[in-house]
Formats: structure tokens, sequence, C-alpha cells
């Protein structure tokens, strides 16, 4: 069974391999490229299910049977617990719908398209499985590669070249910074298994009451790639000129998953490494809390001015990604088993809302929601599956996020200042699916007032002409399909949390995460865990009626800011010149330049600020 | 262990960043970039230094005391590897860019932001 972690990676690899090495056969069976490449991703996602359901508290599989000797690592392994192994498998179920939706997509699917999605799909694999830091860098590039390819994917076009350029210089910027902080640690402790390095750091602390101060550098840098690809504050630029341009299969890929990968890497390399050292202090935390908080903040604000409704997406990941943070910085098992939930809940909406917006672009030929208002009413099926979605995005319950939501927020409130949190997600939520909702409504169901003419508008509304083939009469079925399963997940996922056994084994994963000294002697002495899983908490974490009551509002709240952004013409107070956000346009604009070389300075601040606060802290 | 390597590592690293801030031209920016790796080859290797140490062929001949890192070099030739493919593909970006715009001015280039 242990051969399905190799077999996990080998396979897609392989695969697009074989698919580079037959080009010429298949270079006219577009059918044929199609199925091999679905069939290779759900293979992916039946073995990772499969190891998911067997896993338990944690396996290893070492590469060619190098296993430890004496509790020191000699081979490389991949470690395969709930939570990675999840995650694992969320990557690869968005992948599947995401080629399924991407058969009739493009006018010409190249086999270059199948052949990144299949490398992108084995470093995502590899990167949650990955059991030492330097194979979580060599993961990360992978990934990182076929992602900006994938984002250039139509080199013609202005826009893709600008934004794949964005994306891959400051990913990269960041991932050297995490190299650097991978020879560090190597240069101090010797090792490159996290199991190693945690023993290491872990017993250089109590000999010396306090963590190395190389130690926190190297933590620092390595976490720096990872708040990168996680589109934290102030790193996030790139994203949403990525997503904006990026073909929109791509996009659900993206949002879902890529992201939420950064932050996973973070909680990762946290639990499994640096923890105990670290000390598990309140300042940690509240330093991570503030990034997140930042994040959702920004995000949420970004989102609901936004008109480009790929960008609009874009902030509202952003700002998801900021909870997802939060989640993880309660440094609580029931905060990360909140943060669990709240990602596989809403890579499943995000992934059906980008899927929506394709086929809009597919069947209207534009992105822009003031030019496409009114005329999706033809949509009907699309639009149905984009509204559930939207609201699943506002947290409505039994939704996977609604319960994401909840346990973060009751983790939350046994902090200081946790009502405050509680607040500010509430907001960040009401926001983000506000402008959402108001997409849905406007474009939809012709909701609102229409909107005046605007010169610029025909312009922007032929930016996105060339990436799907010409508009035709009928939503292929491949696109509305997987739409609507990844909807159907989005409510199953939530469904099945709300039983006590799903949601037990939530919170147990998460405390097995949580669990550092598990962890080592799984992979140092290949005991299993150190305490039975028995002695987890088997209490399933309530659904309480807060949360219930919470998500109602957000849900409410959502809806009417939304019918307030399509009406608010008709509002006597707003009536008179009024043009919401006109003033905070430009200094908007102004932060989300476009231009690399911000970027690169907001990314050099960031880490300048981020290490000047940690020196402060960690003593 | 020697300082000196690592200040250069610090060195380079800062170089580069400050081209890349600064750069007017793509090209030179992707550059830059290279340069800012470049220091993770130093910091590699010079982790791994042994003064006095041999190379690490640890096959058929007597066990030296000393050789440098074997490691090291495994992740510096893997780093290699890792900048070629990213180099080459944000070359390939920046001919297009190129092709499209007329121009490798990244203020120009943001101008047509999709």
């Amino acid at each position: 069974m242990n051969q399905f972690f190799a077999l996990s990676v080998a396979v897609p690899l392989l695969t697009a391999a074989a698919l580079l090495a037959f080009r010429p056969l298949l270079r006219d069976r577009r059918n044929a490229r199609g199925l091999v490449a679905v069939a290779a991703s759900a293979s992916v996602a039946v073995m990772l299910g499969f190891l998911l359901a067997r896993t338990g508290a944690g396996s290893v599989y070492w590469f060619a049977g190098f296993r430890p000797a004496h509790g020191v690592v000699i081979g490389i392994d991949f470690e395969g617990d709930q939570l990675s192994v999840g995650l694992a498998c969320l990557g690869a179920v968005l992948m599947t719908a995401a080629i399924v939706f991407a058969w009739r997509y493009f006018e010409q699917v190249s086999s270059y398209f199948h052949v990144l999605m299949l490398t992108f799909l084995a470093g995502m694999t590899g990167f949650c499985l990955a059991g030492d830091v330097f194979d979580l860098f060599v993961w990360f590039e992978l990934m990182g590669v076929s992602a900006y390819a994938l984002t250039a994917y139509r080199p013609e076009e202005r826009g893709p070249i600008q934004g794949a350029l964005n994306f891959a210089i400051t990913n990269s910027v960041g991932a050297y910074l995490s190299l650097t902080g991978i020879g560090l640690i190597y240069g101090r402790t010797g090792a490159l298994n996290m199991a190693q390095i945690a023993r290491y750091v872990a017993s250089h602390s109590a000999v010396h009451h306090g963590p190395d101060g190389l130690v926190v550098i190297g933590f620092l840098l390595l976490i720096t790639g990872l708040l990168v690809k996680g589109a934290i504050v102030p790193f996030h630029f790139w994203l949403a000129d990525a997503h904006a341009v990026a073909p929109t299969p791509v996009c659900v890929l993206f949002s879902g998953v890529m992201v939420e990968l950064g932050l996973y890497g973070i909680a990762r390399v946290y639990w499994s490494v640096f923890g105990a050292a670290l000390g598990h202090q309140s300042a940690v935390s509240h330093v991570f809390l503030a990034l997140g908080v930042l994040t959702a903040i920004t995000g949420a604000l970004y989102c609901f001015r936004e008109r480009h409704v790929k960008r609009l997406l874009a902030f509202s990941t952003i700002s998801h990604a900021g909870m997802f943070l939060a989640g993880f910085a309660l440094l609580t098992p029931l905060g990360l088993a909140g943060a669990a939930m709240a990602v596989a809940g809403h890579a499943f909406v995000k992934g059906a809302l980008f899927i929506g917006a394709g086929i809009v672009l597919h069947r209207l030929r534009s992105v822009n929601e003031t030019w496409l208002h009114g005329r999706g009413k033809r949509l009907r099926v699309t639009g149905i599956a984009f509204t559930l979605a939207a609201l699943g995005l506002a947290d409505l319950p039994p939704f996977g996020t609604f319960l994401g939501k909840g346990w973060l927020t009751d983790s939350a409130s046994s902090v200081a200042g946790g009502p405050w949190l509680a607040a500010v997600f509430c907001a960040c939520t009401v926001l983000t699916g506000a402008a959402v909702l108001r997409f849905a409504g406007g474009v939809f169901y012709g909701l609102g007032d229409p909107p005046g003419e605007d010169p610029r508008m025909a312009a922007e509304a032929n930016e996105e002409t060339g990436e799907t083939e010409s508009g035709r009469q009928r939503t292929p079925l491949t696109m509305l399909v997987p739409m609507c399963a990844l909807v159907a997940l989005g409510l199953a996922a939530g469904l099945a949390a709300l039983t006590p056994r799903v949601a037990a084994a939530f919170e147990s994963a998460a405390t097995r995460f949580e669990d550092q000294s598990a962890y080592m002697s799984l992979v140092l002495n290949g005991a299993g865990t150190a305490r039975p899983a028995a002695l987890y908490p088997q209490a399933p974490p309530d659904v309480t009626a807060a949360a219930v009551i919470t998500a109602l509002c957000s849900v409410a709240g959502a809806v009417l800011l939304a019918l307030v952004a399509l009406y608010w013409r008709r509002l006597p107070v707003l009536r008179r010149g009024y043009e919401p956000g006109a003033g905070l346009t430009g200094a908007i604009r102004s932060f989300q330049s476009g231009v690399i070389n911000d970027y690169i300075t907001w990314l050099v601040a960031g880490v300048a600020a981020l290490g000047g606060v940690l020196a402060l802290i960690v003593r | 262990m020697q300082v000196f390597p690592f200040l250069v590592v610090a060195w380079i690293v800062v170089v580069g960043l400050y081209g890349m801030v600064t750069s007017r031209d793509l090209i030179h920016q992707i550059i830059c970039l290279i340069v800012v790796q470049s220091s993770t080859y130093v910091l590699l290797l010079g982790v791994g230094y042994v003064t006095g140490g041999v190379a690490p062929y640890l096959f058929d001949i007597s066990p030296h005391p000393k050789a440098v890192d074997p490691v090291v070099q495994a992740l510096a030739l893997t780093d290699v590897v890792v900048e070629a493919a990213v180099t080459a593909l944000l070359l390939s970006f920046a001919v297009q860019a190129y092709k499209r715009f007329g121009t490798l001015d990244p203020h120009d280039l943001a101008e047509f932001k999709g």
C-alpha cells in the first residue's frame, strides 16, 4: 500500500513524459489526450483517497528502502498524515475537474497543456508529502515552473506574458530566499530531514534556554517563499495579476489548492520542525494572526471594488488565505482543523466559481461585470450553480466553509481579542460573498440598474477574446458537469463533517499534525505514534448555535450588501454624483501597480519587517 | 567555520535584489534574479567546505579523515538544474514580451496589464 506514495507522483510524471513522447501520434486526437490526462489525474486522486482512508496516524515511505539507521536519516522520505494526504487528494480532485473543464474550452488544446497540468499535479502532490526541506523546495519549484508556463499558455496575447512574468519573478525570489534559509539550517544542524532538524533544534533550545538565532533566521527565510506562494500581504501582489490572465481551468487550481499549499508549507515547517524551539509563544502566534487579519481585510476590500470577475475571485482568494493563516496562527488543534475544513470547502466552491466565470467567458466573450450586466440570463444552470457556490463562499450552512469558519471562530474565542477576530472574519466573508453575489445577480438575473454606457467598456469587454473557443450556442456538458460536481462536493464535505465521526477525524488529524514528538518518532524510529491515537481527543467539535447564527448573519449580510451594490443608484443618500470607491481607486491602483520592481520592493520590505519583529520577540 | 563566505553571500543577495528593484530592462532584471540565485551556490558550498578536505570520493580509497560535504554539492547541482529551467522560461517570456509590446521596460509593460 505504501507504494501508492511513490506512484502518486510517478504516475503523473510518467504520463506527462509519455504524452510528450507520443506527441506526433496524438496530434489530432484531442479526446485521446484528454482521456489519458484525466485517467492519470483521477488515478492519483483514487490512490491518495485510498491512502487517506488507511493512513491512520501517519505512515512514512522511504525511497529505495533507505530507512534511518540508529535514528539518523540517510534517505529521502514521503510522510503522509491525514492532513497532508488529504490536501494532496484535494489537489488531484480539483485537477481532474479542471482537465475535464478544459476539454472543450480551448480552440486548440495542445499536448503541452496536459503535460504541464500533470507536472503541476506531481509538484503539488510531492510538496504535500515531502519529508525533508530540500525536497520541499524542489517540489515547490516544479509546481512553480509548471504554473508559470501555464499562466502564459497563450503567449500570443499581451496580458498573459505580463502576468506570468510578475508571477514567475516574484515567486522565484521567494523560492531562492527559501533555499538560502534551507542552506543556513543545514549548515547549523547538518540535516535536511524535517524530523532530524526538529530533534537538533529542540535539544539545542532545551540546552541553551532559547532558540538558536541562526535557525530563527533560517526559519524566516524558509517561510518567505511560502508566504509569497500563500499570497499573504505584503507578498500577495503577483496573485491577482496571474489569476486575471491565466486560463480559467488553471485558475481553478491556483485559487483552490496552490495558494493553500503555501500556507500548508508554513504550518508543516512550523509544527514539524520549529514549533518547539520557538516555544509556541503567543508572540509568534500574534505575528501570524496580524498577518492573517491584514491579508483578510486587504483582500476583501480589493475584492469588493473589482469588476473583472477573475480578479474579483482572485482577491477573494487572498482574503480567504488570510483567514486560513489566522486559523493556523491560533496554534490550537481546533483552529487548524477549522482552517483545514475551510480550505476544503473553499477549494470546491472557488473551483466552481472559476469554472462558472470560464463558462461566462466561453459563451459571452467577456469577464467584465459591467458589460455582462443582464446578458447571462440564458445560462440558467450555470447561474444557479454559480449562485449556490457564491452563497457557499459566504458561509451558507451546510457548506464546508461554514463549518471551517465556525470551528475557527470557536477556537478564536479562547484567545484575547477573539470576538474581534470573529467580527473581522465575518466582515470579510460578507464583503467577498457580496462581491460574488453582486456579479451573479447582475449577470445571471439582470438585477440592479443597467450600467451607463462607458466608452472604455467595449475595449475592456474585448480583452479576453482569444482564450476560449468562439462563442457557442450551448454550454458543453464537459463544463457544466465539473462545475455542478464541485458545488455538490462542497455541500457533501460540509454535510459529512456534520457527522461526529468525520468531525472527530478532522480534529484528531489536526492534533496529530501539531504533535511534533509523534512526527519525530514516526519518521526517526518508524514506531508509529508516540501516543496511541486513542489518547487524542475523541469528542467531536460541536456545531454551536453561535456558529450557525454567525454564518446565517454573514449570508444575510452578503445578500443585503450585494443588493445595495446593485441598486445603489436608487438609494436617496447616495444618489447624486457618488461613485462607489471612486476616491480610493487611484491610491489602490498605485499599490497594485503591475510593476515587478515594486513587488520586489514590497517583498524585501516585508521580509525585513518580519525579521525585525521576530528578532524582537523570539528570545 | 569562516565568516568571509557568508559575507559574500549576503553581499550577492543584496546586490541582486537592488538590481531587481531598480532595473528598467527585463533581461537585466532576469540576470539580477540569477545573481540572487548564485548566492545560494556560494552559501551551500561554503556550508560544506572543510579546510584541507579532499573531494568526497568515498569509494575504493582509504577513508580520508577530512572530506568536504558531498550533500551540499548534490544540492548545488540540483539548484543549478532548477535555475536553468526557471531562467530559460523567464527569458522566453521576455522574448515574447518584446515581440508583443516592443519594449522591455517593466514600467511600460505594466500598462498592458490584462
